[in-house]
C-alpha cells in the first residue's frame, strides 16, 4: 500500500518541481529539457493511474516528438530571451493582482465543491472496469466510436492549419532551380547530345 | 435516421471543401480563382439545399450534434452570408494581389465549423466548431501577407481569439466539473434537481459567456473588433461582419437557453449588462470614427448589443426576436459592404467617410441603395432595421425588461446621429474627387438584391417571423 503512494508523490513532486523550472532557468534549452523531465513523471503518473497506454503515448508522442521539436525551434531560432523577459518587472504587480483574484475564485470553487452523487451517475464517458476492458480498447471505444464527429473535426481544423501555414508563408521564387526528375528521366540523347565537328585549327 | 444524413450538409460541405483544395491544387499554377469560387458558392448552395430538406427534431453522434429548426434556421442565414462574401471578394481579390485559390476554400471551411456550431448539442462539439470557423479567419485576417497593416490585423485576431477560447475552455472545464457531463441535456437535467445553481456553476458560466461575448464581440470583450475590421482586406471585413456574427450569437443562444434554460436569474444580470454596454458603446463611440470600416466595426458592436436584448429576455419571443434581427442585419450588412466595395479611384480603395461627398450627384444608385441600408441601419421606419429592433424590444418589454429596452431606445437614437452623417454627406456635401465609375456587375446586383430586401421587408413580414418563430419555439420544448 506505501509503495504506490510513496511513488506518487515521488513522481508529483519532480513534475511540479520540473515545471516550475521550465518557466525559471535562464538557457530555453534547459527549459526544454526540463519539460521533457515533466513529462516522463506524468507518464510515471498514468502508470501509477492503470493508463498505461496514455503513459507510453504520452513518452513517444510528447518525449519524442513534441519536444524534440520544440528542442530544434529553439536551437535555430536566434531568440534573445534577455530581452524578451525585460517587460517583465513593468507588468509583474498586474499580473500577481489578476493571478491572486483567479486564486480566491479557484478557491471559493473548491470550498463550495460537493460530489454529487448524481453527478457521476450521468459522467459523459464512465470509466470501464480495467479489468473487463483493456486501456486501449477503451480509449479506441470513445475516439472512434462515441466522439468520431470530434475526431473528424479535429482533423479538418488541422487541414485548415496547414492550409494556413501554406498560404502565409510559401512564395514561388523565381530562379530558384529545382531537380525535376520527371525532366530527367524524360530526357532522350536528342535532346542532350549534340554532336559538332569540329574542323582543325578553327575551335569550337 | 442514421447518425451520418442528420449531418448531411456539413458532411458534404467538407467533402466539397477538400475538393476544391484538390482543384486548385491541380490548376496550373497562378491560375484564376474563378472556377473554384463559383464551385464554392455552388456548393454552398447545395448543402443550403440539404438544410432546407432537413425535418423534425434530431439529436445525433450521441447527443454531440443536433439538428432542428433553430439550427436549420441560422445554417440558412450563414449560408446565404458566406456564399454573398465570395461573390463580394470577387473583383477586389483580382485588384489587390490576393487571388488565390484558398480564399474560397477557407471561407468554405469557415462556413462548415459554422455551420457546426449552431448545431452543436455538447461542449466538446461547440468548442471544436469556434475553433474550426476561427481558425480559417485568422488566416483570412492576414490574407494579404505583403501589407503589414493586415498581418497585424491577421495576428491581433489570432492572439485574442486564443485568449478568448482559453476563457471559453475554462468556463467550460468548471461547468463539467460541477455536472459531471459536457452534453447540453444532461446538464439541464442535473440542474433541475437544484433550486440555486452551485458557486462553481455560475464562474463556470461566467468564464463561459466572456468567452462567447469575445466571439460575438460584444463589450467589455470588443477591443479587437475595430482594429481587425479597419485592417482586414475589405472583402474579409464584410465576411467577418456577416456571417460569423449570425453563428455566434445563434450559438450564444443555444448555449445560454438550453443547457442553463431553468437558471436565467442567475445568468441574465450579466448578458443584461453586456448588452447595454453594446448598445452604448457602439452609439457613442462611433460618433468620431473616419475610417467608415471602423465606423463599421462599432455599428456591429452596437448592434450585437440589439440582438443580445432578446437573449436577456430568454422567452421563445425574443429568440423569435434574435432571429429576425440576425436576418435583416445579415441583409443590410451585406448590402452596405457591397458599397464600401465598390468605392475605389482608379485601381486604388479608398475607405474615409469624406471620400462618399456628392455621391448622390455622382453615383445616383450607389447613394439610394447605401441611404436606404444607413436608414434601416439606424432604424427608421418602414424599412428593415426598424421591424428587428421592434420585434427585440417587445419582447424585453413583455418579459418585464423595462430598463433595457428604455436604453436600447435611447442608444438607436444616438446612433442614428453617424448613419444619418453619412447620408448628409453623400446628398449635400459638394463632390470634391469622384470615385470610379464602373462599380462591377455582382456588386451592383448585390446592392440593389438587398436594397429591395430591406425596403420591401415590411409588405410581408409575416414569411420570417413565422418561420423564426418555429425556429425559435424548437430551443423551448
Amino acid at each position: 500500500m506505501i509503495l504506490p503512494a510513496l511513488a506518487f508523490y515521488l513522481f508529483a513532486t519532480i513534475t511540479v518541481a520540473c515545471g516550475v523550472m521550465v518557466i525559471a532557468s535562464r538557457n530555453p534549452v534547459h527549459s526544454v529539457l526540463f519539460l521533457i523531465l515533466a513529462f516522463f513523471n506524468s507518464a510515471g503518473l498514468f502508470v501509477l493511474l492503470g493508463a498505461e497506454f496514455l503513459a507510453m503515448i504520452l513518452v513517444i508522442v510528447y518525449v519524442g516528438a513534441v519536444a524534440v521539436l520544440f528542442m530544434f525551434v529553439v536551437m535555430m531560432l536566434d531568440i534573445n530571451f534577455v530581452e524578451l523577459r525585460q517587460g517583465f518587472l513593468q507588468y509583474l504587480p498586474i499580473g500577481l493582482l489578476v493571478s491572486f483574484i483567479l486564486l480566491v475564485e479557484i478557491l471559493m470553487v473548491v470550498g463550495a465543491w460537493v460530489i454529487a452523487p448524481e453527478t457521476a451517475a450521468v459522467a459523459a464517458a464512465p470509466t470501464p472496469d480495467p479489468a473487463l476492458r483493456s486501456n486501449v480498447a477503451a480509449l479506441g471505444d470513445l475516439v472512434y466510436t462515441r466522439y468520431v464527429y470530434l475526431f473528424q473535426a479535429a482533423g479538418m481544423i488541422l487541414l485548415v492549419a496547414m492550409i494556413g501555414a501554406i498560404v502565409l508563408t510559401l512564395r514561388s521564387r523565381p530562379g530558384v532551380r529545382r531537380q525535376r526528375i520527371a525532366d530527367q528521366v524524360s530526357r532522350t540523347r536528342d535532346s542532350s547530345v549534340e554532336i559538332k565537328k569540329v574542323q582543325p585549327g578553327q575551335g569550337v | 435516421m442514421h447518425d451520418f444524413a442528420i449531418a448531411l450538409p456539413e458532411i458534404f460541405l467538407a467533402v466539397a471543401a477538400m475538393a476544391m483544395l484538390m482543384i486548385g491544387v491541380f490548376q496550373k499554377p497562378g491560375s484564376d480563382m474563378g472556377l473554384v469560387s463559383w464551385l464554392g458558392i455552388l456548393s454552398l448552395a447545395v448543402a443550403l439545399v440539404l438544410v432546407v430538406t432537413g425535418e423534425g427534431d434530431n439529436v445525433s453522434f450521441a447527443g454531440l450534434f443536433v439538428d432542428d429548426p433553430f439550427a436549420r434556421f441560422a445554417k440558412v442565414l450563414i449560408l446565404i452570408g458566406s456564399a454573398a462574401a465570395i461573390i463580394l471578394s470577387q473583383g477586389f481579390v483580382r485588384r489587390e494581389g490576393m487571388n488565390r485559390f484558398e480564399y474560397p476554400v477557407l471561407i468554405m471551411i469557415a462556413t462548415l465549423g459554422m455551420l457546426m456550431m449552431v448545431s452543436a448539442n455538447d461542449l466538446i462539439s461547440l468548442y471544436m466548431g469556434i475553433e474550426l470557423q476561427s481558425l480559417p479567419l485568422y488566416v483570412l485576417a492576414a490574407f494579404k501577407r505583403d501589407s503589414t497593416r493586415t498581418t497585424e490585423a491577421g495576428l491581433k485576431y489570432f492572439v485574442l481569439g486564443a485568449l478568448s477560447s482559453g476563457m471559453l475552455l475554462y468556463g467550460c472545464s468548471m461547468i463539467y466539473g460541477f455536472t459531471g457531463s459536457t452534453t447540453f441535456g444532461d446538464i439541464a437535467n442535473v440542474m433541475q434537481g437544484q433550486e440555486k445553481a452551485g458557486l462553481g456553476l455560475v464562474i463556470g458560466i461566467v468564464f463561459l459567456s466572456a468567452g462567447l461575448a469575445f466571439k460575438v464581440s460584444a463589450v467589455p470583450f470588443h477591443m479587437w473588433t475595430p482594429d481587425v475590421y479597419e485592417g482586414a482586406p475589405s472583402p474579409v471585413t464584410a465576411f467577418f461582419a456577416t456571417a460569423p456574427k449570425v453563428a455566434a450569437l445563434a450559438m450564444f443562444l443555444r448555449a445560454m437557453l438550453e443547457p442553463f434554460g431553468g437558471m436565467e436569474a442567475d445568468w441574465r444580470q450579466i448578458i443584461w449588462l453586456i448588452s447595454v454596454l453594446s448598445m452604448l458603446l457602439g452609439a457613442f463611440a462611433a460618433i468620431g470614427q473616419h475610417n467608415i470600416k471602423r465606423l463599421m466595426a462599432y455599428s456591429s458592436i452596437g448592434h450585437v448589443g440589439y440582438a443580445l436584448v432578446g437573449l436577456t429576455a430568454a422567452t421563445s419571443e425574443g429568440v423569435r426576436g434574435v432571429l429576425v434581427y440576425l436576418t435583416i442585419y445579415l441583409v443590410m450588412n451585406v448590402g452596405t459592404f457591397a458599397c464600401i466595395l465598390a468605392m475605389r479611384r482608379g485601381d486604388r480603395m479608398v475607405e474615409s467617410i469624406d471620400d462618399l461627398r456628392g455621391l448622390g450627384k455622382t453615383h445616383k444608385g450607389m447613394a439610394m441603395a447605401l441611404a436606404i441600408f444607413m436608414f434601416s441601419l439606424a432604424g427608421v421606419p418602414p424599412l428593415a432595421g426598424f421591424f428587428g429592433k421592434f420585434y427585440v424590444f417587445m419582447a424585453a418589454i413583455n418579459a418585464g425588461l423595462y430598463y433595457l429596452a428604455v436604453i436600447g431606445v435611447l442608444a438607436s437614437v444616438v446612433g442614428a446621429f453617424y448613419y444619418l452623417r453619412i447620408i448628409k454627406i453623400m446628398y449635400f456635401d459638394e463632390p470634391t474627387e469622384p470615385l470610379s465609375k464602373p462599380i462591377g456587375m455582382e456588386l451592383g446586383v448585390l446592392m440593389a438584391v438587398t436594397a429591395f430586401l430591406t425596403a420591401a421587408f415590411f409588405v410581408v413580414p409575416g414569411v420570417l417571423v413565422n418561420g423564426a418563430a418555429v425556429a425559435a419555439g424548437s430551443l423551448f420544448p
